[in-house]
């Protein structure tokens, strides 16, 4: 993927939301409303087992109890539960062969340069397409299935191997964790499936797209990762959505079980719509994402955040396993009214447990940015080790940036550092760049990839060429 | 649930109802009535409350306490050796005049906080409860409704003190409930240096709130030394609440050797521009003490500076919270806030929560805060062992000096060699 000065000026020109787009395709949309027959009916409609359908109910009967909650460091309009639909599915029967996906379909992949069809093949990357609610294709199924690797789309997995969905599902999030996970337990919709048998390394990067299309929806997706004894993979997971003038609203829940010596590196990078210029419209972005590392394990989070109206989400990682390693690597971004409360949570529960939390936050325009997050070293976990350096740059005087890290210590071994700055570009390095004949605007984006460069050498190489592009796009014309 | 937590709350504030304040003017009564008025919405906070996370209140509420008296004592133990200051002693909460100094120093109003509002001076009805009404704080609230006496120090314009005040803050016999209040006021270019010592005398299980309403106006320099010594299973819940003017230079440090429960609420409020704030502080912990610093530095102005540096070093199965703030508002350009916390755990039943935090909302500043938890340097150990020291005298000096740095800056230096000899003292 060969990218030019020319491709980013004419990128930049386009200051627009790329992804903004809607595809024209026949949706079956469920009425707006959440109750038990709603449940009932997605369940039906997915033809899921008894277990599963009694497990959104339960979920949703927690979630009945359960109040938002508000710490966060942003603010949204109250959210009417009742005025969103909680499925919707392109229309038709579902696709086996490349060969009978809807062209519009093709279409709308194409357009966000996915890499589903063969001639793409050589990229490498095995890819599960959720559209709206719905798993639409996953390609290289059967290169995977020789090593025994299991990637399909949930529905399909809790048809095909329902006991380990069985024996996984919510052990990392229970459904009672939080407002938003419970919400997402009790109707989510599709979402992702992987396994990988012990002692298998992955041979290619796995990756799932989300898209929200329909209107006045929600997108509730479930990933499950496994990461049998000594095995290793790497996921991508990316996100857009149409230009629309609604808040619309996501919720997802991430789970990754990293069984003894198995290593997971989960990249994501979300550019869902983040609202026009004075605010209006984006996606609420409520995701829980957490991780459990067993012994000598690893997990490894790396995101890059540039849309969405509101973020709120914190990648975790519980370290239960002794010698097992947590890794968190962000770059948010915002600009316009964005509002972001992000970070993680590293709960050292085993011996000899290392955590590294690297954050850069970036606000700009009117944007408020906030880093959240825990530390906590227990009783038990003798000689733990984290480092935590969280910096954010701030980019006028209209936003903010703030930090607000929790670091818990209940063993005299622990070494725990933690180091946050805030600042501007400084006005002698643009003087430096622009001496050197670079303009204002291209000394800016070279300073904000060199102050994320920790961060975005840690996605594959196809996912960081991307997530630089959207750095520039996402922070055109902040700077005047 | 709430009928029980609500009768605790009454219980508590009962004690304190039978005080009589009928000697007070109306202006002072009505501010009285209003901080009940605001009582009623209020209750003890639960862990459920972000402010008190990591505080349980169950030893508070849940004692029968009485009010202190006032009475009699020998202080000649709780005088800091070689400090030339004038005492001023607090028993119980009020002001005991045959105890402390009578010499008057020049430029400076020094008197009871009940003298204060019968004078009624412009200076001090003007500030007094400015800053510290309608929190939504419960223990500040009943501060406002129900405090007894305390200390007013007033250092007049174009002055500089003669001598640092002592104040002795003392508590006696069992379970009493002492509600005290300062109120200092520096004007304009004048400098004054003040010690507090929060000590007790046999009592057990005794409760103070206490609340010092400070204001440095224009030009001035004030440093306030704060030593928390309680022992004996004591509470204490104290707040300072500081008003910086125009090039106002404001110095605190606090030292914090035991306390049951323990919870110092430092608020500072810059209000204007080129202020240098300075906050200090050193808690050593153990048995099962419990020592909170939650402090709030509030930037509403440009070209001002903030420095804080807290320490704690836990041992046995004490507790440490340490959560401090810094807000930079939208018009404090060219600020430049530091913030730092450094924790030293000694066993493996100690706990420390640390939440240094920033809320910046202002492009062109420079701010950084950084928060460890760790050991002595095994290599600096071994340094000091290959040079004849033993291992546990080497640990004991390290562990002084890490404690001894966060407290360097006091300017007073027999206090400054007072606490370093009770820093000393307290890890031979």
């Amino acid at each position: 993927m060969a990218y030019s000065e020319d491709d980013l000026r004419k990128e930049l020109k386009n200051q627009e939301y790329k992804y903004g787009f809607t595809t024209n395709i026949e949706s079956e949309v469920i009425p707006k409303g959440l109750n038990k027959d709603v449940i009932r009916l997605i369940s039906a409609k997915k033809e899921e087992p008894e277990w599963l359908l009694e497990f959104r109910l339960k979920a949703f009967e927690n979630w009945n109890k359960m109040i938002e909650q508000k710490w966060a460091h942003v603010n949204y309009p109250e959210i009417d539960f009742q005025d969103i639909s909680y499925y919707s599915a392109p229309k038709g029967k579902k696709d086996k062969k490349w060969e009978d996906v809807d062209p519009e379909m093709k279409a709308t992949m194409e357009k966000l340069g996915i890499s589903v069809d063969e001639q793409k093949a050589l990229s490498g990357v095995a890819v599960d397409f959720v559209f709206d609610s719905v798993s639409v294709k996953t390609s290289f199924q059967d290169k995977l299935k020789e090593l025994g690797i299991i990637f399909c789309s949930f529905s399909n997995a809790v048809k095909e191997y329902p006991e380990l969905v069985k024996k996984h599902l919510g052990t990392v999030v229970p459904p009672t964790d939080n407002f938003y996970a419970a919400l997402n337990s009790a109707v989510f919709s599709d979402g992702s499936f992987c396994y990988i048998p012990k002692g298998i390394r992955c041979p290619m990067e796995l990756s799932t797209y989300f898209r929200i299309n329909e209107a006045n929806t929600g997108q509730f997706e479930r990933t499950l990762l496994i990461a049998d004894e000594e095995s290793y993979v790497s996921y991508l997971e990316g996100c857009t959505a149409p230009v629309r003038d609604e808040n619309q609203l996501h919720a997802a829940v991430v789970e990754l079980i990293a069984l003894d010596r198995a290593e997971i590196k989960y990249s994501t990078v979300q550019n869902w719509y983040p609202g026009d210029k004075d605010g209006k419209g984006g996606i609420y972005n409520f995701v829980t994402k957490r991780g459990i590392c067993h012994e000598s394990s690893k997990i490894s989070w790396t995101q890059v955040e540039t849309g969405s109206a509101v973020t709120w989400k914190y990648p975790s990682c519980i370290l239960k396993g002794d010698n097992s390693v947590g890794e968190f690597y962000s770059v948010a971004v915002t600009n316009n009214y964005q509002q972001a409360d992000t970070g993680t949570k590293m709960i050292h529960l085993g011996r000899n447990t290392t955590s590294t939390i690297i954050s850069k936050g970036i606000s700009a325009g009117f944007s408020n940015n906030s880093y959240r997050g825990l530390v906590q070293i227990n009783r038990n976990a003798t000689n733990a080790r984290n480092f935590t350096q969280c910096d954010s740059l701030l980019m006028g005087n209209k936003c903010g940036a703030h930090t607000f890290p929790y670091i818990e210590t209940k063993n005299s071994t622990a070494k725990i550092e933690h180091e946050a700055t805030t600042s501007k570009i400084g006005e002698d390095q643009i003087f430096y760049c622009n001496q050197r004949g670079i303009s204002t605007e291209k000394a800016i984006n070279l300073i904000v990839n060199g102050y994320c460069k920790d961060v975005l050498n840690k996605l594959p190489m196809e996912f960081a060429v991307e997530a630089q592009k959207l750095l520039e796009i996402s922070l055109e014309g902040s700077v005047g | 649930m709430t009928t029980t937590e609500l009768s605790k709350k009454d219980k508590f504030l009962s004690v304190f109802s039978s005080q009589d304040y009928s000697d007070e003017e109306n202006y002072y009564i009505s501010l009285r009535t209003q901080a009940k008025e605001e009582l009623k919405n209020l209750d003890f906070p639960t862990s459920k409350n972000e402010y008190w996370k990591y505080t349980r209140l169950g030893k508070i509420s849940n004692s029968d306490f009485c009010l202190g008296k006032q009475e009699s004592i020998d202080i000649n133990s709780f005088l800091i050796p070689d400090l030339d200051a004038t005492v001023l002693v607090v028993v119980n909460g009020y002001l005991d005049e045959s105890l402390s100094s009578k010499i008057q120093q020049n430029g400076v109003t020094v008197c009871s906080l009940s003298h204060a509002k019968k004078t009624n001076q412009d200076s001090f009805s003007k500030r007094f409860n400015k800053n510290t009404a309608s929190k939504n704080e419960l223990f500040l609230t009943i501060n406002n409704a129900f405090h007894s006496d305390g200390i007013f120090i007033e250092i007049d314009r174009n002055h500089i003190a003669e001598k640092p005040f002592h104040i002795l803050n003392i508590t006696t016999s069992n379970q009493s409930a002492t509600i005290s209040r300062n109120v200092f006021i520096s004007q304009p270019n004048s400098k004054l240096k003040i010690v507090e010592s929060f000590v007790n005398l046999n009592g057990e299980a005794n409760f103070q709130n206490h609340v010092s309403e400070i204001f440095v106006e224009e030009n001035a320099h004030l440093e306030y030394n704060k030593i928390q010594e309680k022992s004996n299973n004591n509470f204490s819940v104290t707040t300072e609440q500081v008003q910086q003017k125009a090039n106002s230079n404001f110095t605190i440090n606090t030292a914090t050797f035991s306390g049951a429960l323990v919870r110092n609420n430092l608020n500072v409020e810059i209000e204007a521009e080129n202020c240098e704030t300075h906050l200090y502080g050193l808690y050593l912990a153990k048995n099962k003490d419990h020592i909170d610093n939650h402090t709030v530095i509030d930037h509403k102005e440009p070209h001002c500076n903030s420095f804080e540096v807290y320490k704690g070093v836990l041992e046995d199965e004490s507790t440490g919270v340490f959560n401090g703030k810094v807000f930079v508002r939208p018009n404090a350009q060219k600020t430049n806030a530091f913030q730092q916390n450094n924790n030293i755990l000694l066993n493996d039943t100690a706990t420390i929560y640390s939440k240094p935090e920033l809320e910046i909302y202002a492009d062109d500043v420079k701010c950084s805060h950084g928060s460890t938890t760790g050991q002595i340097d095994d290599v600096a150990i071994f340094y000091l062992q290959s040079r004849g020291i033993g291992k546990q005298s080497a640990l004991k000096l390290m562990i002084s000096a890490f404690a001894k740095d966060a407290l360097d800056k006091i300017s007073i230096e027999p206090l400054h060699d007072f606490i370093n000899l009770k820093i000393e003292q307290r890890f031979e």
